[in-house]
């Protein structure tokens, strides 16, 4: 379990004040100066030590990706944009780390300009985030006047902080979408190669991080690569913040430390399953987007990239979504599924006309009213959307159907066979019954 | 060049090729829907899909550059697999998903026999369906009255989007909606302003956007197809004329790179239905009564005899309208010349070219496809959206490419690309010539500048010193260099170049067209196919057309001409390309082809023309003007003459350049008769209403 000292985000439950005082009372801003001065290739070298993987959810080691932004300027200006629009269902951690603890967040955009030449920052917020955007603009706006961001400001790096508010489109999460988007075009994703690094915002290069990639860079920093390197399991190394939902007894935001057990997660932090531990039935581990887990499987699973990946799933942004077996999952990912359908863009053949397709099959398999051939058509149909699409919105509609139906397939076909044998069954009921 | 291995075949290809196009030249077909040659990468079918050694997943190859792959671990060239099973299965996913929502409707879809998606789908597809769901239904939108919607079938390709975007230059389609619910329309379903939309049914992959006034006429199968050249500009675009039968049922554009790409203007598509009304199917004699009356042709011709007969042959003359062939204009510049008149005009606007002044006076010199290389434009009185659409196309290509400075003197217009509006009259170009424009500079600056002259400058009274000011701004701005000829004048008429190049203009002591019309002037006016004039009452006229226009209602006799689908006929862009058009029909009723008519009627006049065949009339016209005999070549005219002519001078007035276009879908006979373009024009005339309110 993560000591209290080793805590990065020591205001994730709001107890105290978001504020600059605070803030720096809680240690932010504390030596940026002197972090700056070590220049951009001590920087990236200390990230690259802290073995950080991106928190988006591709856990992309953060270090190397700042180290792809081009060394020498050719003349175009370089960007930091900061991906706040944190929209994938389950996920609720950027919000926490926006509302309480900003200045984390502004001041880690600032060190990760320096490490990548950059002079400006762009952090595009989800369109629902109206709270978070009171909160960061006030901790960008106290930023300015204390001199600590600003073309003159106390640590000498140039540096400006902009906010921009999306309007609440899911796939404007995907950093070449979000691009497109802070470039006031529609939110669609752009084809990769050439990849951001070299032509991103208004075609200069640009880094696209995930909030609370950016917001631990401080800390990182302060205490040394070696020190966040230390916590963790090989491979996956630091604190992370886990969103547990679903049910559990006490659903939290929390920040622990990588590979902690399953069970230890939710019996610290969440009070235990609902019902115990013998009424889990599966977990989503990091986001909707990727598969499910069955509860045997991950009970005693250490919470990591790694580890989930070797479960056919994945850590994602560490979203726990927790499931009793009061849960209907075939309903519940048609649910998921029907959330991928109407975020698709709509760009790309696969994804927009599959993504509808599967959405159908497994609302009918929800109730029933399907054929057991199905189940397979609907597999091979995730399979033909999947890795074929210009961005992964492709595959995060594809993998929870997938997980389905590796895990739960007697389920579906007792359902199919519960409809064939009673087809005037009650009507499934909905969710606002 | 990098080497790539496309299944086994080993080739070179340059860095900057995408894999497509390696795959192509290596000999692999790649199917595709969203890639369009002319178009930006969207690379959102999915379709062209491949394997590539690796990659983990398939890639695109329309939006993959051979310099993007990476070698293989040790060195060997990247591996591309076109027929893999991977690829194979890939491209059947796909298209799978293009079906399941597609209607399937090909019997009564107009695209049906040259639809990419049911070619495809015969290469790609499975015969049966796994989709058991409801299919989508998307409502049709009203896009103009030029292109018929039928959303259930759009497979969201977007070539529409990016060809109005990018090349049409005007915002007007766009994609609004989501994922499944995403839907091509225009804001508010308002009609599509460009001059070209109709260009977006044939790059619809798909029957969602067909020809609205071809809809169920034809199936392609049904059709002969004659490739031929269009005369509704002096543009020259090359087309395919469709017939079945007797009649013309469409016109589709040709690839031509040096010209029109493979664009064509939307009154060069729809004119078709104008070749079918309001035709002269016979020849009208004007009897006693002051009305037309049905005639024989020998009747006509006696009538014309008669009036000829004992005439003074300097108060006889012609007149040659917009759309006459070369050929034409020879046969009756002879005719005139046996009759001893030297008052033969094709300057119906009274444009001050003179072919006397020298060929590069009057061509656009530095060619269409030259445009692109220059690095600055001046437009002086023209307005080339209107004039001539796909040089304005070419323009707004060259103004994508890279920064070109564009000036335009004359009136404002909305011309698809900035421009600095430097003014509206001859003082601007003054004020250019003398430095005092600040825009003098960057013409000076540029290497290979142009100067467009339209016709809107020199159909005045001040054309000639209009001219010769307009020569003098090419040579000063360094237009005239070695190796680049940057004067270019720009014509409305598709005769109009090769009439001066036959110098079908007054000869000695000739009159010219304003002459010729005044009152009491001539005895005798012939028009060939001229209905952009008046003839004042008195002459005696006789009309040679092929509609019910202008020239017919004021004529004393009408002999019925062929149109140009209608004859074989050598036609000179405004570049001085001679260009061949081919009979794809035949004129209705009694009408003839213009050259035979008139070396019959030289027969009756006793002026008999020394030719009995078009195969003769060729062979002279071009012992006399060689240059007309390369097809499709142009031979560049010495640029000198733009010095000599820059010299001359003359006072220009002050009054503001006009386009001599006000109306761009009723330019000449055939389009006034079409219904198609009557509404278009009203359409167009209401939205610049709309605008001016």
């Amino acid at each position: 379990m993560l000591q209290d000292q080793d805590r990065i985000f020591t205001n994730l439950y709001g107890f105290h004040s978001p504020d600059l005082d605070a803030a720096r009372k809680r240690g932010a801003w504390d030596e940026t100066k002197f972090l700056v001065d070590q220049g951009r290739d001590w920087i990236i070298d200390e990230m690259k030590k802290s073995n950080l993987r991106g928190r988006g959810g591709a856990g992309f080691p953060t270090g190397l990706k700042w180290s792809f932004m081009p060394k020498q300027n050719d003349g175009r200006p370089h960007y930091l944009v900061v991906n706040a629009d944190e929209s994938e269902p389950g996920t609720c951690k950027d919000r926490e780390i926006m509302r309480h603890d900003p200045h984390l967040l502004v001041e880690g955009c600032l060190l990760a300009c320096v490490a990548m030449g950059a002079h400006a920052a762009y952090i595009y917020l989800r369109g629902e985030y109206v709270a978070e955007r009171v909160a960061l603009q006030r901790a960008i706006d106290e930023a300015y006047e204390a001199g600590l961001i600003g073309k003159d400001n106390v640590h000498g790096y140039p540096f400006d902080c902009y906010l921009a508010h999306g309007a609440g489109a899911y796939i404007c999460g995907e950093e070449t979408a979000l691009l497109e988007s802070l470039e006031g075009k529609k939110g669609m994703p752009r084809l990769k190669p050439p990849f951001p690094a070299n032509m991103g915002l208004w075609g200069c290069p640009t880094t696209v991080n995930n909030v609370e990639s950016i917001a631990v860079a401080g800390t990182i920093l302060r205490r040394g690569g070696a020190w966040f390197a230390g916590l963790g399991r090989p491979n996956n190394h630091g604190t992370k913040l886990f969103c547990v939902s679903g049910h559990v007894n006490k659903p939290c935001n929390v920040e622990e430390e990588m590979g902690i057990p399953f069970r230890e997660l939710i019996d610290k932090h969440c009070g235990g399953i609902r019902g115990g531990w013998d009424n889990l039935l599966a977990v989503i581990p990091g986001g909707s987007s990727v598969p499910m887990v069955p509860a045997d499987q991950i009970a005693d699973a250490p919470m990591d990239f790694d580890t989930l990946r070797g479960l056919g799933s994945g850590l994602g942004t560490a979203a726990v979504i927790v499931m009793d077996k009061s849960t209907d999952v075939i309903r519940a990912i048609a649910r998921i599924s029907y959330f991928y359908k109407h975020e698709s863009c709509g760009q790309c053949t696969p994804c927009r006309e599959g993504t509808g397709w599967m959405w159908r099959v497994v609302s009918r398999m929800a109730e029933g009213r399907a054929q057991k051939r199905e189940i397979d058509m609907l597999l091979e149909v995730t399979k033909q959307v999947e890795g074929h699409t210009i961005c992964a919105l492709g595959d995060a509609a594809a993998w929870p159907i997938q997980g389905l139906i590796r895990h739960f397939r007697p389920e579906i076909e007792k359902r199919i066979d519960d409809y064939a044998a009673n087809p005037h069954t009650d009507p499934v009921r909905v969710a606002a019954e | 060049m990098p080497k790539i291995i496309v299944d086994d075949v080993e080739v070179d290809v340059p860095a900057e090729y995408t894999l497509l196009q390696a795959c192509e030249a290596a000999g692999a077909e790649i199917p595709r829907f969203c890639f369009h040659e002319r178009l930006s990468i969207a690379g959102n079918c999915r379709m062209c899909l491949v394997e590539l050694k690796g990659a983990p997943k398939p890639v695109a190859s329309c939006a993959w550059g051979v310099k993007d792959c990476r070698p293989g671990p040790n060195g060997e060239p990247p591996t591309v697999y076109t027929k893999s099973a991977s690829t194979k299965k890939a491209r059947e996913g796909v298209m799978e998903f293009l079906l399941i929502n597609h209607p399937l409707d090909c019997p009564i879809c107009d695209q049906g026999g040259e639809c990419d998606l049911q070619d495809q789908a015969m290469a790609y597809g499975v015969d049966n369906t796994r989709f058991h769901e409801n299919k989508r239904a998307v409502e049709d939108k009203y896009i103009g009255p030029l292109v018929k919607t039928w959303m259930n079938r759009c497979i969201h390709c977007t070539r529409c989007v990016r060809f109005a975007t990018e090349v049409a230059g005007v915002p007007d389609l766009g994609a609004i909606g989501r994922g499944e619910d995403m839907e091509i329309t225009t804001y508010l379903e308002k009609a599509m302003g460009s001059e070209l939309q109709s260009c977006v049914a044939d790059l619809c992959p798909v029957g969602a956007l067909t020809s609205k006034p071809y809809a169920y006429n034809a199936r392609p199968w049904e059709l002969t197809k004659t490739e031929s050249v269009d005369v509704m500009d002096a543009v020259g675009s090359a087309i395919r004329v469709d017939t079945r039968g007797r009649e013309v049922m469409r016109i589709l554009p040709r690839v031509n790179e040096a010209i029109n790409e493979e664009w064509i203007t939307d009154k060069t598509r729809h004119v078709v239905d104008g070749l079918r009304r309001q035709r002269l199917d016979r020849p009208y004699v004007r009897g006693a009564d002051g009305r037309l009356a049905p005639a024989s042709w020998s009747e006509a011709f006696a009538a014309i005899a008669g009036a000829v007969k004992g005439k003074d042959a300097s108060r006889i003359g012609a007149i040659a309208g917009d759309l006459a062939a070369v050929e034409d204009m020879w046969a009756l510049q002879g005719l005139m010349r046996g009759l001893g008149s030297a008052n033969v005009d094709c300057r119906q606007d009274g444009a001050a070219l003179d072919p006397a002044l020298g060929r590069a006076t009057y061509l656009f010199n530095p060619t269409i496809q030259g445009i692109e290389e220059a690095d600055a434009i001046l437009i002086v009185g023209s307005n080339p959206r209107i004039e001539a659409s796909l040089v304005n196309v070419r323009i707004r290509k060259r103004w994508r490419q890279g920064p070109v400075a564009i000036g335009l003197v004359g009136e404002a217009a909305n011309l698809t690309y900035d421009h600095d509006y430097l003014g509206a009259g001859p003082e601007t170009l003054q004020s250019l010539l003398d430095g005092s424009h600040s825009f003098a500079e960057t013409l000076k600056a540029a290497k290979r500048p142009i100067v467009i002259v339209g016709q809107g400058a020199l159909a005045r009274a001040d054309g000639a010193a209009m001219l010769s000011l307009a020569a003098k701004a090419a040579d000063t701005f360094g237009a005239i260099a070695e190796g680049w000829n940057g004067f270019a004048v720009l014509h409305t008429a598709a005769s109009r170049v090769g009439g001066l190049d036959i110098g079908f203009v007054p000869g000695e002591g000739g009159k010219t067209v304003a002459e010729m019309a005044a009152p009491g002037a001539m005895d005798v006016v012939w028009l060939l196919g001229a209905d952009e004039i008046e003839i004042a009452p008195g002459a005696f006229v006789v009309y040679q057309g092929t509609h019910g226009d202008r020239g017919a209602h004021r004529a004393d006799v009408i002999l019925p001409g062929a149109a140009y689908t209608e004859k074989n006929g050598l036609y000179v862009n405004t570049e001085g390309r001679p260009q061949f058009g081919y009979r794809a029909a035949f004129p209705p009723g009694d009408a003839r082809e213009d050259w035979a008519i008139l070396r019959a009627v030289s027969d009756v006049l006793g002026a008999r023309l020394p030719f009995d065949s078009l195969a003769q009339l060729r062979q002279a016209l071009f012992s006399a003007h060689p240059h007309l005999a390369q097809d499709e070549r142009i031979t560049p005219a010495d640029p000198a003459a733009i010095g000599a002519l820059a010299s001359r001078g003359g006072a220009v007035d002050k009054a503001p350049f006009a386009s001599p276009i006000t109306d761009f879908y009723l330019t000449n006979p055939i389009a006034r008769a079409s219904a198609i373009m009557a509404e278009c024009s009203a359409l167009a005339q209401g939205a610049k209403r709309e605008a001016a309110e």
